[in-house]
């Protein structure tokens, strides 16, 4: 099978829309005069399903001119994009499960800075250091100072009330 | 003369020096990031929206307007200098105008995109403020059944214009949809889809999709491309005037692009691309002037139409909006969301209620226009010396001010974990060749498509045939069935796949 990207497109739609199909069933119905919470979710579900259904049978039974292999997945970009943007959000607004406190803005833009740069080919110290400093100066300035965001900026034990 | 007098009361509001500065930092905002590379109109607005929360409402419209046209020039020039499309309604403009750039004629290609759309532009304002008076009429003779053929309309629309395959692009819409309704629904009060989170009743929020998507999934695919293939002409930028006889070659260009697009771009499902995309095949098949370049190696035309067909075209896609409040597209439907943020409901009341928000809107985006060609065109060595920035200092800039952006929509850092899955989420997507546009139309279009169908239904009692039955539901059902027919017709469909594939190089 060379259509490999439609293949799996397929599967998604309907994994997907057996799920909301599926759980739209827990909700009531009703009729087309009356419709419950469920009518439409359930709808649309079933056709996203019976369209991926299709698809893969479109891309698994037939052999198109179309060649969509998927590729190399880029596991090392994606990580470090998602981790640096997770990680902002722990220093804003801290882990009360693990009685993590908030950091705040300032240690967050670090973090995520330096995690973000390791997603790039090279990762230089310096460099990640450079421009974590320019963009903590650039987001005091512009978010805290210009646009007063309500943002927690420097961490909590450190705010004197 | 009650078109001038709406003018005369939008100019009232516009022209102030407080709004004026909106306009001015919108602007001046939007093309600083547009014109960074790989992020398109959709991924700017989302990421500036926060920067509008605090303004009062007609200040936060005026300025969204300007980031809008703003993040629309940013990504022309984008296009120019690096052969890079931002989006899709800058794709055709690439083929000549980064040819132009090579020959050492960046400076004329950017002056006649700017020229352009300033004049498509400026028409296009024009055509909105007349058309939407009789067209808020209209919409007061719109039932349910008619909305929801309306937004079909639009859907079937978006599918044929999407790049690529219809059944994924239909895939798309429906996934939208289903993602529109998590949340509460508002007739029966249950949760759907919440799995018992206090933050999913309300619903996924538009921004956390569209950044999640347009930003987190586009940087981690550029990332995973090798850096060397860009070649950015930055060094060969001079002389900026077109000459006298790029002049005389261009106008009735910009003039076909114009008229096409603000056409076009009422259309629902229309709009700036498909605009871009006729106004090009236009002018390809008039016929050369002696001693002219053909198209595809330069010709001034080439840039000119197409940019001044998208920007009449984005203009215009207002009308639907602001008359019916169903968005044509995908960057209106975010345009949608953040006028909820301000607790404006687009639609036929926003004129008859809030009619100094509508017309000074509608003057604000002549205004938006007119600061464009004086900020860009002199301050495009500014914009060039950012396209040479290294894409390994911007890209952790952007996923900062995407995570600023998204906590700061309702400070709370769920917004932040959402933006993340979202990001693997539009990942997945761009690796199987999905296009995220249609997506965010049906999330936009999902609840308001079951509020109108429950309430057709409710008042037929049941019965389906009543989008039939009324004329007018019957023919927009019909201009939607033309449309698919169309895209099934086969010498349609061969041209369709030129005019994508041509985008693919």
């Amino acid at each position: 099978m060379k259509n490999t990207q439609d293949f799996y497109a397929g599967v998604l739609f309907m994994l997907v829309g057996s799920a909301f199909g599926w759980g739209a069933l827990d909700y009531q119905v009703g009729s087309s005069g009356r419709m419950g919470p469920g009518y439409f979710p359930l709808l649309l579900g079933v056709l996203l399903a019976l369209l991926g259904a299709a698809m893969m049978l479109r891309a698994a039974l037939f052999q198109t001119d179309r060649v969509n292999a998927i590729g190399p997945w880029a596991w090392k970009p994606m990580v470090a994009i998602i981790a640096a943007n997770l990680l902002f959000g722990v220093a804003l607004g801290g882990l009360p499960g693990l009685k993590l406190p908030a950091l705040g803005l300032m240690a967050g833009i670090y973090l995520l800075t330096f995690v973000a740069c390791l997603a790039g080919e090279r990762f230089k110290f310096k460099e990640a250091a450079l421009l974590a400093t320019a963009l903590a100066a650039l987001s005091y300035l512009a978010f805290v100072l210009l646009l007063q965001l309500q943002l927690p900026v420097w961490p909590v034990f450190l705010v004197v009330n | 003369m009650e078109l001038f007098n709406h003018l005369a009361l939008g100019f009232g509001v516009a022209f102030t020096p407080v709004n004026l500065m909106y306009a001015f930092v919108g602007c001046l905002l939007g093309t600083l990031i547009g014109v960074l590379p790989g992020i398109g109109p959709l991924a700017t607005i989302a990421m500036l929206l926060p920067a509008t929360y605090a303004l009062p409402p007609t200040s936060a419209l005026i300025m969204l307007a300007g980031i809008y046209y703003g993040a629309q020039y940013g990504g022309s020039t984008t296009a120019i200098l690096v052969n890079l499309p931002g989006e899709a309604s800058s794709v055709v403009t690439v083929i000549d105008g980064y040819q132009m750039a090579r020959q050492g004629r960046a400076g004329p290609a950017l002056a006649a995109a700017g020229m352009g759309s300033f004049f498509a532009g400026c028409v296009g304002t024009l055509v909105l403020a007349a058309f939407a008076v009789p067209l808020t009429e209209v919409a007061f003779l719109f039932g349910p059944s008619e909305y929801c053929a309306l937004m079909l309309l639009g859907l079937v629309g978006a599918v044929v214009l999407a790049s690529g395959d219809l059944l994924k692009a239909l895939g798309m819409i429906l996934l939208g949809l289903l993602l529109g309704l998590v949340g509460t629904d508002v007739n029966s009060g249950v949760a759907r889809f919440s799995f018992d989170i206090p933050e999913l009743t309300d619903g996924i929020g538009f921004i956390v999709i569209a950044m999640g998507m347009f930003g987190y999934g586009e940087i981690i695919n550029n990332l995973s491309r090798p850096t060397s293939a860009r070649q950015v002409f930055t060094a060969n930028v001079h002389g900026l005037m077109p000459s006298r006889q790029d002049f005389r070659r261009m106008w009735p260009a910009i003039l076909r692009g114009t008229g096409l697009g603000s056409v076009l771009g009422i259309l629902p499902g229309g709009g700036a691309v498909m605009s871009a995309f006729a106004a090009y095949t236009i002018e390809k098949k008039t016929r050369l002037q002696p001693g002219e370049v053909p198209f595809g190696q330069g010709n001034i035309r080439g840039v000119a139409a197409p940019e001044a067909a998208n920007n009449a075209a984005s203009q215009t896609s207002f009308i639907p909006l602001l008359t019916l409040g169903i968005p044509p597209n995908a960057v209106m439907a975010l345009m949608v969301g953040a006028m909820t943020i301000h607790n404006i409901q687009p639609g036929p009341q926003v004129m008859s209620s809030n009619p100094e928000l509508f017309w000074g809107l509608i003057v604000s985006m002549w205004i938006g226009n007119a600061m464009l060609i004086v900020l860009n065109l002199p301050l495009i060595g500014i914009w060039i010396k950012l396209l040479s920035v290294p894409y390994r200092w911007l890209y952790p800039a952007i996923v900062l001010f995407c995570a600023i952006g998204v906590y700061s929509t309702n400070n709370n850092t769920w917004d932040i974990w959402m933006v993340g899955l979202f990001g693997v989420v539009g990942y997945v997507f761009i690796k199987l060749g999905m296009e995220p546009a249609p997506l965010l139309l049906g999330f936009i279009l999902g609840p308001m498509m079951e509020e109108n169908l429950r309430r057709a239904l409710l008042l037929s009692r049941g019965d389906w045939s009543v989008f039939v039955t009324r004329p007018l539901s019957a023919g927009l059902l019909l201009a939607a069935l033309a449309l698919l027919a169309l895209v099934l017709v086969p010498a349609f469909k061969r041209t369709r796949d030129v005019a994508f594939v041509e985008d693919a190089c």
